[in-house]
Parts: C-alpha cells; sequence; structure tokens
C-alpha cells in the first residue's frame, strides 16, 4: 500500500479521478457515453478531444525542460502552424482535395521544425538564456501568424482537413495521434540512450559535453521535437474550428503545458522527465477546465477556481512529504 | 515645410486666443483651419487584433482620402501608453483634430487636459472613457447596452412559436466593456417576458474554439437549452459546430443570435444555422470624417453619437452577403 502512495503519480492521479467524480454531483451521467451520427459522444470524449492539443504541447515541453531549457514560443508555433495550412488550403481551387491537405499539413509541420531549430540554435549555439531565446518567438511568431492571416480568421471548408480533430470509425483521431506521438517519444526515449542523455545534459550540460555527450546537439533535437509537437497541435486547433485565429489560437498554451509537466512531476530545474506524468498533468488541466464548465462557475470567477485546485494539487504531495518526515523526526 | 505649416497654424492660435477654446461647445468659433485648406486629423487606432477592428482601420483611412482629410494614423499595438505618445505626438504636431479608440476607459485625463489646453478638440471612437465628458468634444460608436436588447428583441422575435425558451449565453472577455454591457442590456430586456430564462451563462472569451468548448459542455450539463446567444459571431460559429455534433440542428433545435455581423456571420445566417445578428458596425469613417469637419467648422456634435447599424434576420442575409466588407 505505501508503495502505491510513494509512487510518483498516485497523487496527480487521485487529484484527476477527484475532478472527474465531482461533475457527478452535477451532471451524474458525467461518464456516459453515446453514440450520435456514428460519432463518439460524451464529455471525457470533450476531454480527450480538447486536451489533445495541450497534451502533445506538454509533451514536446517535458524534453526541453529535461534538457534544463524552457520553450515559450509554442503558443506561437501553434497559431503559425494553423496558420500556414488553412492560409494554403483557402488559395486551393479545390479545398477538399487531399494531396492539398496534405501538403498543407507538410508545408506547417516543416515550418515548425524550422522555428524550433532557430530557437534551439538560439540556445545551444550562441549560449542564449532560453527564456530569452523563445520569448523572442513568442513575441515575434504571433505577429507572424496574423502576417499570414492578414488579421482575419481565415475560414476554410475541408472535409479532409476537418478529420484531424474529427472522427474516424465513430473515434476521435486527435486520440491516436497524441497516443502515437506519446508512445513514440517513449518508446525513442527509455528503450534507447536517447533519454538518459537528455537527462545527463538537463543535468550538467558542461560535464555531459566533456563525457563526450553532444549537448548542443539534443538541445537542437529538443527544441525541434518542442516545436513539432506545437505545430501538430495547432493542426488540431485549426482543424477543430475549421479556421485559423492568429490571434488566439494557442494563446497563452505554453503556461498550461508548463504547469502539466510540473504536475507530472518534472522538475523545471532539468534532468529526470516523466512522460507519463506529463500526460496526467496534461489530463487534470482539462478536466478541470470541463469542471468549471460542467459545475457552472460564473465567469469572473472561473480564475480563482482554477488557482485554488493548481495550488492543493501541487500542494498534495509536498504535504506528504513534510509529514512523513516529521513522523521520522519523532520516531 | 512642417516647421512652417506649425508656425501658421501657432499664428492662427494665437491670433483667436481664448474663442477656440470653446469654439467646438458653442459654435462660435472662428477656426479657418492650417494654412493649406486641409483639415489634418490625428487618428490613434487600438492595434489590429480582430477582423472587425481591420475593417474599422481600413473604414477611417479610406473615408479620410475621399473627404480630403489629411489622417496622421497611428497603431497602438494593444499598448495603452502608446496611444497616449501618439495623442502627446499630434498634439506636438498641432494637428486640427484628434481622434482615437481608446483600449482601457482609465489614465486619459492628463493627456486629454494637454490636448484642451492646445485648443485641439478630441473626438473618440467605439470605446468611452472614464474622465471628464468637458474633455473631448463627442463619442462615436456602438452602444453595447443597447445591442443587447436588440438581441433580446430579436429572440421575442424569432421564438414567438415557443412556450419556454431556455437561453445559453456566451459571453465576451470577462471585464471588457462590450461583454459587461451587452450582458447587462440583454438581461433588462428579456426579463419583460417570463417564457424567457437564461439557463447558464458563461465567458467563450470572443473566440471560436472557446465558443465550441464552453457550448459543448453546455450542451450536456443542460440539454434543456434551445436558444442561444453569443455576444459575439466568431463565439456563435464555434458553438454551431458544437451543436451540431451533438447531433442537434443550429437555427432549428436551437435558435441562435449573435451580435457583429461579420462575413462569416452572416454566411451562417444565409444558410439558416443563425436566426439573427446584431449588427456592430466597425466602418464608422464616414460618420467620424463629417463630424471632423463640424468640429472644425465650429458647429456643435451631439456628445454621444451611435453608429448606423442593422437588426438582420435570416431573410435580409442573402440580399446583405455580397456587399459585406468584413
Amino acid at each position: 500500500m505505501s508503495s502505491v502512495i510513494r509512487h510518483r503519480l498516485f497523487w496527480p492521479l487521485v487529484a484527476l479521478a477527484l475532478l472527474l467524480l465531482v461533475n457527478l454531483f452535477k451532471k451524474p451521467d458525467f461518464f456516459a457515453i453515446s453514440v450520435i451520427n456514428g460519432n463518439l459522444h460524451g464529455s471525457l470524449i470533450d476531454i480527450a478531444l480538447n486536451g489533445a492539443p495541450l497534451m502533445l504541447v506538454a509533451l514536446g515541453m517535458t524534453l526541453v525542460i529535461a534538457t534544463g531549457g524552457i520553450d515559450l514560443s509554442v503558443g506561437s508555433v501553434v497559431a503559425i502552424s494553423g496558420a500556414i495550412a488553412c492560409f494554403y488550403i483557402s488559395g486551393q481551387p479545390d479545398q477538399n482535395s487531399l494531396s492539398a491537405v496534405l501538403i498543407a499539413v507538410a508545408l506547417a509541420l516543416a515550418a515548425s521544425l524550422v522555428l524550433g531549430a532557430w530557437n534551439g540554435v538560439l540556445v545551444a549555439r550562441f549560449g542564449i538564456q532560453p527564456i530569452i531565446a523563445t520569448l523572442i518567438l513568442l513575441v515575434a511568431g504571433r505577429g507572424i501568424a496574423q502576417l499570414i492571416t492578414s488579421g482575419q480568421i481565415i475560414t476554410i471548408n475541408s472535409a479532409p482537413y476537418k478529420i484531424i480533430s474529427g472522427f474516424w470509425l465513430g473515434l476521435p483521431v486527435v486520440v491516436p495521434i497524441a497516443a502515437v506521438m506519446v508512445g513514440f517519444t517513449a518508446l525513442l526515449t527509455r528503450r534507447t540512450a536517447l533519454g538518459l542523455l537528455v537527462e545527463s545534459v538537463g543535468g550538467n550540460a558542461e560535464a555531459s559535453r566533456l563525457v563526450g555527450i553532444r549537448s548542443a546537439t539534443l538541445k537542437i533535437m529538443a527544441y525541434g521535437f518542442s516545436a513539432l509537437c506545437a505545430g501538430i497541435a495547432g493542426l488540431m486547433v485549426s482543424s477543430n474550428i475549421s479556421a485559423a485565429d492568429g490571434n488566439s489560437a494557442g494563446l497563452w498554451i505554453e503556461l498550461d503545458a508548463i504547469l502539466a509537466v510540473v504536475i507530472g512531476g518534472t522538475s523545471l530545474l532539468g534532468g529526470r522527465f516523466y512522460l507519463g506524468g506529463t500526460v496526467i498533468g496534461a489530463l487534470i488541466i482539462q478536466s478541470l477546465t470541463t469542471t468549471i464548465l460542467t459545475m457552472g462557475v460564473p465567469s469572473q470567477g472561473t480564475m480563482v477556481f482554477k488557482a485554488v485546485v493548481v495550488i492543493i494539487v501541487c500542494l498534495l504531495p509536498v504535504i506528504r512529504k513534510v509529514r512523513s518526515t516529521r513522523v521520522e523526526a519523532t520516531s | 515645410m512642417i516647421s512652417r505649416r506649425s508656425l501658421l497654424t501657432a499664428a492662427v492660435a494665437a491670433a483667436a486666443t481664448g474663442g477656440l477654446a470653446a469654439c467646438a461647445k458653442d459654435g462660435g468659433g472662428t477656426n479657418t483651419g492650417n494654412g493649406n485648406g486641409k483639415i489634418t486629423l490625428g487618428f490613434s487606432q487600438t492595434g489590429s487584433e480582430s477582423g472587425w477592428r481591420t475593417a474599422n482601420t481600413k473604414s477611417i483611412q479610406e473615408s479620410a482620402t475621399a473627404a480630403g482629410i489629411d489622417l496622421k494614423f497611428s497603431d497602438a499595438q494593444g499598448k495603452e501608453e502608446n496611444q497616449i505618445a501618439a495623442v502627446r505626438s499630434f498634439i506636438q504636431q498641432k494637428v486640427d483634430v484628434i481622434s482615437f479608440s481608446p483600449l482601457k476607459v482609465t489614465g486619459w485625463d492628463t493627456v486629454l487636459k494637454e490636448a484642451k489646453a492646445a485648443n485641439i478638440p478630441v473626438i473618440l471612437t467605439d470605446r468611452g472613457v472614464e474622465a471628464d465628458a468637458s474633455l473631448y468634444v463627442s463619442l462615436l460608436g456602438s452602444d453595447f447596452t443597447e445591442e443587447g436588447k436588440r438581441a433580446a428583441v430579436m429572440f421575442k422575435e424569432i421564438c414567438k412559436d415557443m412556450a419556454a425558451v431556455n437561453i445559453a449565453q456566451l459571453e465576451g472577455s470577462t471585464g471588457s466593456a462590450p461583454a459587461i454591457e451587452r450582458t447587462k442590456g440583454f438581461a433588462e430586456a428579456i426579463a419583460s417576458e417570463t417564457k424567457f430564462k437564461i439557463v447558464v451563462t458563461q465567458t467563450g472569451e470572443f473566440t471560436r474554439s472557446k465558443g465550441k468548448e464552453v457550448m459543448e459542455a453546455f450542451l450536456k450539463s443542460h440539454p434543456e437549452i434551445n436558444a442561444l446567444y453569443a455576444q459575439n459571431d466568431d463565439m456563435g460559429l464555434g458553438a454551431i459546430q458544437a451543436i451540431e455534433a451533438a447531433g442537434k440542428k443550429p437555427g432549428t433545435d436551437i435558435r441562435i443570435v449573435t451580435v457583429d455581423a461579420i462575413k462569416d456571420g452572416m454566411t451562417a445566417l444565409a444558410a439558416g444555422k443563425i436566426n439573427g445578428i446584431v449588427e456592430c458596425n466597425p466602418l464608422l469613417g464616414p460618420q467620424l470624417m463629417e463630424m471632423v469637419k463640424k468640429v472644425k467648422a465650429g458647429q456643435t456634435v451631439e456628445k454621444r453619437i451611435i453608429t448606423i447599424e442593422k437588426d438582420f434576420y435570416q431573410k435580409d442575409a442573402a440580399a446583405a452577403l455580397p456587399t459585406r466588407q468584413y
């Protein structure tokens, strides 16, 4: 039993379960999943659909934070990626052409990778502090997105593009996309030495370099991966509303992503990282939003409500630690 | 050239000392322009945060050219300090009239007093300020409370056949003037008929994705919802997608009224997915230029001028759509 409680994922999972259970008071069939128009439908499906972009962004953020860095530019990358894809599709004579949509997706993801590499080079090659290096793109990136969309919301009407956030065989497509990305990352970092190398760079970049690890290359890869994840999230967000909103897509998502990583147990100082924790962290944040809406918290109070829950989630494991050290001291 | 012009303006101002300050109000002025016969207008815009704002900017620039007014345009990029700096620089340049859309309601006393001391009349557009009303000539813009009331009137019209109307409300960004006033006006006007009930209300932050997410949750927690009041088109458009995903028909199962009348909104209105749109008109350029000329000529203008706006029902949409500029 105590080993279960000591597991790092125990408290985040308890918080997630409690959050979901609270909804039952207001809505007894909160967990019910029905089929409407051949598609799965229910509050849990909403959490998966709306939480997938955050989960992806937080996944990339985890690796960046593991290298001892931080990526503030992800929100802007989300906006740019969606803007590029929708801008390209809107210029096509046939918006329902599959090849056009594939090109749009490829262009958006390629651009995201370039932006990530830019962040990585600034941090790893020029030695600019990560918070400053990525702040540049946080500010400029949203401008770039608005430039692409000419400050307007580009609405598209493309069935193939809609699938990214839609349903396939009744299942929401974002769930397998997110699952594959998480699985792929877990495989690459936990079944090869890559994860260990990343943790070593985050633990001590200079020492890692001296033992022959290419710190700079690894960091550039981490920022590139983070931007790629943000790019995919951007496609999901814009596909969800069939439109590119350069002004508000991905706004403040970097803060939610960092929060998800921290709730998941990864230290902001870098070093060890926990992908499973990040996934649960992202689910907690999205469930919180859904809970606020289900419980009918007034608009003016939502921020305070969120803050209180986050404080409790972050304090739960700490309180336990303080108490156990006290018990040890007295015995 | 510039220095010669400003010298001339200064000379004119000096010649008419005292009389000018009151001219905008009592219409007894002798102000004859800056020497070259062309009126100079300094305008500070909030930024370019939305399609509505872009259309607003374009309207002001185009109608200034059309009216033969020399426009000095400054974009504050969402920062009030930029806007204050812009107004100060207009005062130094001795423009004839200053106009701006205040980003926030507070913090304007000092700079407005400086403008008044320099005898330059100020016209506010789109949003108001919390300052002594004598410091500006007029406020030209939409009446957000009135927009909320108009939305209520539309509901009464489109829900005539319904016995009980359970309304879900998507509010704008919490704390913004349009969100507060559109909520207030709507609540006041809808209360006169007991069959209307606002069952749930929450902010959709004026964006499509938030509008969709909030509506998804509304539909699950309040299955009795059969009407939606969205305080802008974008939130309404997002909510329509959520309604369709829940297997209901927007416009029929759930009657929808939105505010703004942007092109995408009008398209949805024409398609029968929205039942009515309260227009919030960004094309206030021509009205503004007319006012600038009047103020310059020393005529009296109303303290509060409401932009010319329409209400669009489904039958009006198809006709209005082709000429929609934004």
